[in-house]
C-alpha cells in the first residue's frame, strides 16, 4: 500500500511540474522565435508517435497485412476523420471496423 | 452564476471528444483496480495525477516488479509532452492573474491543449482565450473523472474483448488528421509516427521521445525547403 501512495505522490509532482513549467513557473521567460516554429508540429507528432505503433506493431514486431484488423479499423477511422473532422463519426465505425475485421480475420 | 461565454462555447465546443475521453477515464479505473488499489486510493490517484497514460503505462510497470523510482521516472518521460504544451498554451493564457495560474496548470491535458489551441484559430480577445481554455480544460476534468470513478466501480467486469482500450488509439486519431493541413504538418506526422515504431524497443518508452524530436525536425526541414523554393 505504502508503494502506491509513493507512486501517487511521485506522479501527481512528476505530472503538475511539466504542466505548471512555462504557464506559471518561467511565464516571463521569451520564447525564442525557433522554438516557436517548433511547436506548430508538436501536436501531430506527439499523438502521431502515440498512435502509429498501435496501429501497427503486434506483440512489439510490424505487422502489416490484412489480417491486422487495428491497422485496417484505423485506416478507415482515419480516413472517415479526414472527411468528416468529427471525432464521435470517427471513433464510433472505428470501433464497429475493429469488430468488423477481427470477426473476418478469424 | 453565469458564465463567460466563451467558457460556454469552449463546453460545446468539446462535446464530441468527451465520450472518448469518458471511455479512457474508465479504462484507466479499471486498470488500477485491477493493480491491487482499493476505490478510494484509485479515485485519489485519478484527482492528484490526472494523467491518463503516464498511470496506465507505470501501473503496467509497477505491477510487473519494476522498481518505484523507474515507474516514476517513466511517468515523467511520458508527461514532458505536457512542458510542451504549457510554453505553447502560456502566451494564449497571459491575461489570467496569478492566483489561477496553477489551477490552469493542474487542467491541461492532451485533449484540453487540442480543443484550446483549435478554439484559437478564431480571433479572440486575452480574456476570452483564458476562459475558452478553462471551459475545454474543465469539461474534460470533470468528464475524466465521471468516467475514472465508472471504471473502479464496475472494475473488471466490462468484457474485455470489448477492446474499449481502442478507443483511446481513435481519439487520438480524431485529434490529429484534422490538424494535418499542410505538407510540413504532413511531414511531421509520417516521421513521428515511423520513428515511433522504428525506436519502439527503447526503455521507458523514450522512443516517444525520439519520435517527436524527428517530428518537429521533419516539419521545419519541409517548411524550410518549400520557402526556399518559393523564394
Amino acid at each position: 500500500m505504502t508503494s502506491f501512495w509513493l507512486l501517487i505522490l511521485g506522479l501527481a509532482l512528476t505530472s503538475f511540474i511539466p504542466r505548471a513549467s512555462f504557464i506559471t513557473l518561467f511565464a516571463r521567460w521569451p520564447v525564442p522565435a525557433l522554438v516557436q516554429r517548433g511547436l506548430r508540429y508538436v501536436p501531430a507528432a506527439v499523438f502521431s508517435a502515440i498512435l502509429v505503433p498501435e496501429l501497427v506493431l503486434t506483440a512489439g514486431s510490424v505487422h502489416l497485412g490484412l489480417d491486422n484488423p487495428r491497422l485496417l479499423a484505423g485506416i478507415v477511422a482515419g480516413a472517415i476523420a479526414w472527411r468528416t473532422r468529427n471525432t464521435l463519426l470517427t471513433i464510433v465505425p472505428g470501433m464497429l471496423a475493429l469488430h468488423l475485421f477481427s470477426y473476418l480475420a478469424k | 452564476m453565469r458564465f463567460h461565454p466563451q467558457y460556454l462555447a469552449a463546453v460545446k465546443a468539446c462535446l464530441p471528444v468527451l465520450p472518448g475521453v469518458l471511455a479512457f477515464a474508465a479504462i484507466s479505473g479499471v486498470a488500477m483496480v485491477a493493480a491491487g488499489m482499493p476505490h478510494y486510493m484509485a479515485m485519489a490517484m485519478s484527482v492528484l495525477v490526472y494523467a491518463g497514460s503516464s498511470q496506465l503505462a507505470t501501473l503496467q510497470l509497477v505491477t510487473s516488479g519494476s522498481p518505484l523510482a523507474i515507474a516514476i521516472l517513466a511517468g515523467l518521460v511520458i508527461n514532458l509532452r505536457f512542458s510542451i504544451y504549457s510554453l505553447s498554451i502560456a502566451p494564449h493564457l497571459a491575461a489570467a492573474g496569478p492566483r489561477w495560474k496553477p489551477l490552469l496548470s493542474y487542467l491541461l491535458s492532451d485533449n484540453g491543449y487540442a480543443m484550446s489551441l483549435r478554439g484559437y484559430e478564431h480571433p479572440l480577445d486575452p480574456q476570452g482565450k483564458v476562459w475558452y481554455y478553462f471551459g475545454c480544460c474543465s469539461a474534460i476534468w470533470i468528464t475524466w473523472q465521471i468516467g475514472t470513478f465508472a471504471g473502479i466501480v464496475l472494475g473488471t467486469r466490462i468484457p474485455a474483448g470489448w477492446h474499449l482500450e481502442f478507443s483511446i488509439v481513435l481519439t487520438f486519431l480524431a485529434i490529429v488528421v484534422p490538424t494535418i493541413r499542410d505538407r510540413a504538418v504532413a511531414a511531421a506526422a509520417c516521421a513521428a509516427g515511423i520513428t515511433a515504431v522504428l525506436f519502439w524497443s527503447l526503455p521507458l518508452r523514450l522512443g516517444l521521445l525520439v519520435a517527436v524530436a524527428a517530428g518537429i525536425a521533419a516539419g521545419m526541414l519541409v517548411e524550410n525547403a518549400r520557402a526556399r523554393t518559393q523564394r
